[in-house]
Parts: structure tokens; C-alpha cells; sequence
């Protein structure tokens, strides 16, 4: 540990902001403190100028126009203008909305207070490894569906769901896709066209900017989606969400957005290889370790193991060298074990033995190699005291040995 | 996410004292093991009793930071102790040791019957000894009626 603090491996929970956003960032928090609304002076001007250039970096990121892109003060902003705002807006086609069991609270909260109001909400499981197959999607679609909500990627074990073809699916039975790809922008390639997607969610503190920013993506052709406001007062970003724009954030998110395109191929492979180095070690080190999560599709630097005979608590206070996260119910904020994992079906004991270990820009080997480390002296070390090591040892020896 | 742990509590979480294994087929050692629920804690307490005293304990622990140092501290505690002593021990004490927080307060009483459960084991193996070499002494005595 330096400085006191653990070895940050907590990447998909937030991001420290790169050093070159803040440098494009500071003239706005400094010099340049126009309010972009300010349409007759300099002031307004150059702040107007600085969001648009944001705006355009954001377009090119996911292959869409600029007048698509609406600032919104996070992904859970974008995904509530989202479902709330279509949902509301194409009510008299229908109320039926179609969402995924692992979604984000930030998707499946909104969904819920929709049902609550009258909508009906069809919640589609998915496999072992947390992927939905498009199939479901046809399959639950009806004359009364308006909306398909189905995140890019998972943030609890990375796994990606095949957008694509669900895009394809939606678009053949004239439905809205919206995405919630807060966790897949700037990992992965997303490309709004290709994958057939007309409501886009992302966030700048995922990717290495400011927290407090987000946008949503709104398709303008093929179709043209309307959305309902659901934050009125002054007409700003073209009617779809009033307020005055937090520019600094804005050039900060539109900064992080162009670092991404840039650098996200060799960073994807920098990426899998140090996430790789880091399973293997512990396999390495440890047996009875199992990975939650689809083995290939996934985000190049997500890791979700539970590691069978240590309680999840006592692991991460034994990881307090490494600054990670867990499904466990004990170390969550509702004291409810993971609902991702529940829904993959992964059992509550090893739900409660899981670890996150999210790796990012910053991430170097010596630090995975020194997270493998505490690692496996962290699990052994509990497994040494557990009883139910001890018995499960002894039975596999009584079989090993009838079985020679 | 949790609670602040007291120093002892963390203490005895990181550095256990008394972990490991006594040998159950010793006729001197008592084991108790005390389980919450299907899936929950597990608290494994082993004591060694010479003379009605408790010259040994060993503790195993599957279960939050909590329940370790409750096992630690309970094998501790149990260690020099008179073993009729046990019956009177109440969990309070090793909560109040640990400062447990009010949500963890069942790792204590755990503990407690992890530790009464090794000694009660032990009594009911010393019975069962006794009532055996009894039966030898008989058996005996019955084939061999003059010693």
C-alpha cells in the first residue's frame, strides 16, 4: 500500500479523472466560466463552443451526430429520461416494456416504478454465465411492446449481451432498444448504427472523467425518437432536459470520450492480458476458485471469482491491501446478496465468497502480480481456519483413495 | 459497508490465536461445532481436558471477521479454565470483549455453544469410556471369577 491507501482494482465502480481531462477541464473552472445559455457575449460564446466540441467527441465515440447527444447529470439520469421519457411519450402504442434480470438498479428501479404506475414489465433471465439470447427478446416482444431495455455489459461480472442481434430483433418488430452502456463505452467498440440501438446511456466518471456527467443518446433517424422531458425549466438541450449545463464536466466528459477512441484498442489488450495474468495466478495459487461470468464475451478487465470454504466479509477485511468489491450480502449497502448472481444462479455461499477486481488505465503489472499475492495468502490463510475446508479435504481424500 | 471493528476485535481477527486441530479420538478431547442456519457461521471449539482442567483448546472459524474473533477469544478464555466453569460462561462476555456491534451479536453466542458443545462432548466421552471399561472390568470377571 502506498500512501496508506490499498491497490486500487475497483475500476468499473468509478475512475480517477485522466490528467489530460483535467488540463482540458481547468480554463472552465477557472477562466472560462460562461454560461453556454449566454447567447449574447464572448462569456457565452466560448462555453457554448467548448460543449459542442464536447458533444462531437462523444458522437464520434459511438458512431452518432451531435444533435443526438443530451447532457444529463449521470448514466441513472439518462436511463430514467430514457424509460420514463419513452415510456411516457408512446404510451397510446403500447405499454408493454421488456428489460433483463441483471440489469443496473439504475435501469430496473425506473422499470419498476413504470410497473407500479401501470406499465407491464417483462423481466427476462439469463444463462450461467449472464447473457441473454436474443431468441428470449423475439420471443417476449408483443403488439403492445414499446421499449427493449438490455445493458451493453455487465458491471458486476462484465459479461456482454449480443446487441447486435438484439437490436436486430427490435428493429425487425418496429421496437425502441435502449442501452445502458455506461460499463461498455469506452471499454469495448459501440457503434449505435451497426447495433441497431436508438436510446444510448453513458457516464464520464467511468471513463476516466468527472463524476456528476452523463449523456443520453437519442436516435434521430430511422426512427426518430421522442422523448418526454422529465426535467423541465428552460427549454435547454433542445427541450429534452432543462438546466444549465455543467461545462467543465461537459469538456471533461467530451475530453475522456476522445482519450477512449484513441487508446481503447491497445488498452483492451493491455487490459485481458494483465485481467488474464491475475486468474491465473490465483489458479496458480488456489484450487476450488470459480469464475462468474461468460468466459470470452466479457469486458477485457473484469474478474468476478468466488472462492469456495471463505466467507465474504472476512475476505475482504483480509483484502484490505487491494481496494476491490463483492456480491457478498454482508458488504453491500442493502445487505442483499448480489442480484446479478442470483440471477445467474450462482448458490448464496459462493455468491457471499465473491470478489469483483475491475483493472483500468492506471493498473500495472506489479500491482497484479501483488494482488495475486494477497490473494492467495488471503484465502489460504482463511481456509486454514475453516472447518469446512477441513472436512471438504478429508473427503475428497476418502474418495481419492477409493478410487485407487 | 461495515461497521468500524474495535482494535481487539480486529486483533483477534488477523492474528487467531489457537487455530488448528486436536486429535477427536483422544478419549481428553471434547469437540463442539455450532452452526448458523443452512449456510451461515460455523464455529468448530476443541478443548483438552487433564485433571477436569482445560489444558488445551483449538478453535476453526467459517464465517464474517466477527465469528473468527469470537472463536480466537472463546479458545483463549477456555484455556486454564476449570472445565465445570463452562456451563457459567455467557456470551455477553465475549461480546463485550470484542465490542461487538449490535448486528453481529449472534457470533458471540456461537461461540458460546461451540465452546459448551466441545465440553459437553467431552463429559459424554468420559461417560461412555467409563461405562466401557466397566464392562471390560465385568466381562472379565466373569470369565475369570477368582481374580
Amino acid at each position: 500500500m502506498s500512501d496508506g491507501m490499498p491497490i486500487y482494482l475497483d475500476y468499473n465502480a468509478t475512475t480517477p479523472i485522466d490528467p489530460r481531462v483535467l488540463d482540458a477541464m481547468m480554463p472552465f473552472l477557472t477562466s472560462a466560466y460562461g454560461n453556454p445559455a449566454s447567447k449574447s457575449h464572448a462569456f457565452g460564446w466560448q462555453a457554448e463552443a467548448a460543449v459542442e466540441t464536447a458533444r462531437e467527441q462523444l458522437a464520434d465515440l459511438i458512431g452518432a451526430s451531435t444533435r443526438e447527444i443530451v447532457w444529463t447529470a449521470g448514466a441513472t439520469e439518462s436511463n430514467n429520461l430514457a424509460l420514463r421519457g419513452a415510456a411516457e411519450m408512446y404510451r397510446d402504442r403500447g405499454q408493454h416494456i421488456i428489460t433483463c434480470r441483471t440489469e443496473h438498479r439504475a435501469v430496473l428501479d425506473p422499470c419498476q416504478h413504470l410497473a407500479e404506475a401501470g406499465w407491464l414489465l417483462t423481466v427476462l433471465d439469463v444463462d450461467p454465465t449472464g447473457r441473454l439470447d436474443p431468441q428470449q427478446v423475439a420471443d417476449a416482444i408483443t403488439d403492445q411492446t414499446v421499449l427493449v431495455s438490455v445493458m451493453a455489459a455487465n458491471n458486476e461480472v462484465g459479461t456482454l449481451h449480443p446487441i447486435a442481434e438484439i437490436g436486430a430483433v427490435c428493429k425487425a418488430r418496429g421496437v425502441l432498444l435502449h442501452c445502458d452502456a455506461t460499463q461498455a463505452v469506452g471499454k469495448v467498440p459501440i457503434d449505435v448504427q451497426t447495433m441497431g440501438i436508438d436510446l444510448l446511456s453513458a457516464s464520464g466518471h467511468k471513463i476516466y472523467g468527472p463524476k456528476g456527467v452523463g449523456c443520453l443518446y437519442v436516435r434521430r433517424r430511422d426512427p426518430r425518437v421522442r422523448l418526454c422531458c422529465q426535467i423541465h425549466g428552460g427549454q435547454h438541450e433542445r427541450g429534452l432536459r432543462s438546466g444549465t449545463l455543467n461545462v467543465p464536466g461537459i469538456v471533461g466528459f467530451g475530453q475522456a470520450a476522445a482519450i477512449c477512441r484513441e487508446e481503447m484498442p491497445d488498452e483492451a489488450v493491455r487490459l485481458a492480458k494483465l485481467r488474464d495474468r491475475l486468474h491465473h495466478g490465483i489458479l496458480d495459487g488456489l484450487d476450488d476458485v470459480y469464475l462468474n461470468g461468460h468466459p470470452t464475451e466479457r469486458l477485457p478487465n473484469t474478474l468476478n471469482l468466488s472462492f469456495a470454504y471463505v466467507e465474504g466479509e472476512a475476505l475482504m477485511m483480509r483484502l484490505r491491501a487491494l481496494a476491490v468489491s463483492s456480491g457478498s450480502a454482508c458488504t453491500s449497502e442493502s445487505r442483499e446478496p448480489s442480484h446479478v448472481l442470483t440471477a445467474m444462479g450462482v448458490d448464496e455461499t459462493r455468491i457471499n465468497s465473491s470478489l469483483r477486481i475491475t483493472l483500468g488505465r492506471y493498473t500495472t503489472a506489479e500491482e497484479i502480480d501483488r494482488a495475486v499475492d494477497e490473494i492467495v495468502r488471503g484465502v489460504t490463510q482463511l481456509r486454514e481456519l475453516s472447518p469446512l475446508y477441513e472436512l471438504a479435504r478429508k473427503t475428497q481424500g476418502h474418495a481419492a483413495s477409493r478410487e485407487t | 459497508m461495515k461497521p468500524p471493528y474495535s482494535d481487539m476485535l480486529m486483533d483477534h481477527f488477523s492474528h487467531p490465536r489457537n487455530t488448528g486441530t486436536l486429535d477427536e479420538t483422544n478419549p481428553a478431547v471434547g469437540t463442539g461445532t455450532a452452526r448458523r442456519g443452512d449456510c451461515g457461521d460455523v464455529i468448530r471449539m476443541q478443548v483438552q481436558v487433564a485433571d477436569r482442567h482445560i489444558v488445551d483448546a483449538k478453535f476453526k472459524a467459517f464465517g464474517c471477521p466477527s465469528a473468527i474473533a469470537a472463536g480466537s477469544l472463546t479458545s483463549e478464555w477456555l484455556k486454564g479454565r476449570d472445565v465445570d466453569s463452562v456451563s457459567q460462561m455467557t456470551d455477553t462476555e465475549i461480546a463485550k470483549a470484542l465490542s461487538l456491534p449490535a448486528d453481529k451479536l449472534h457470533c458471540s453466542a456461537l461461540a458460546e455453544r461451540a465452546a459448551k458443545a466441545a465440553v459437553e462432548n467431552w463429559q459424554r466421552k468420559r461417560r461412555d469410556y467409563a461405562g466401557r471399561a466397566g464392562e471390560t472390568r465385568q466381562a472379565k470377571r466373569n470369565r475369570c471369577p477368582s481374580s
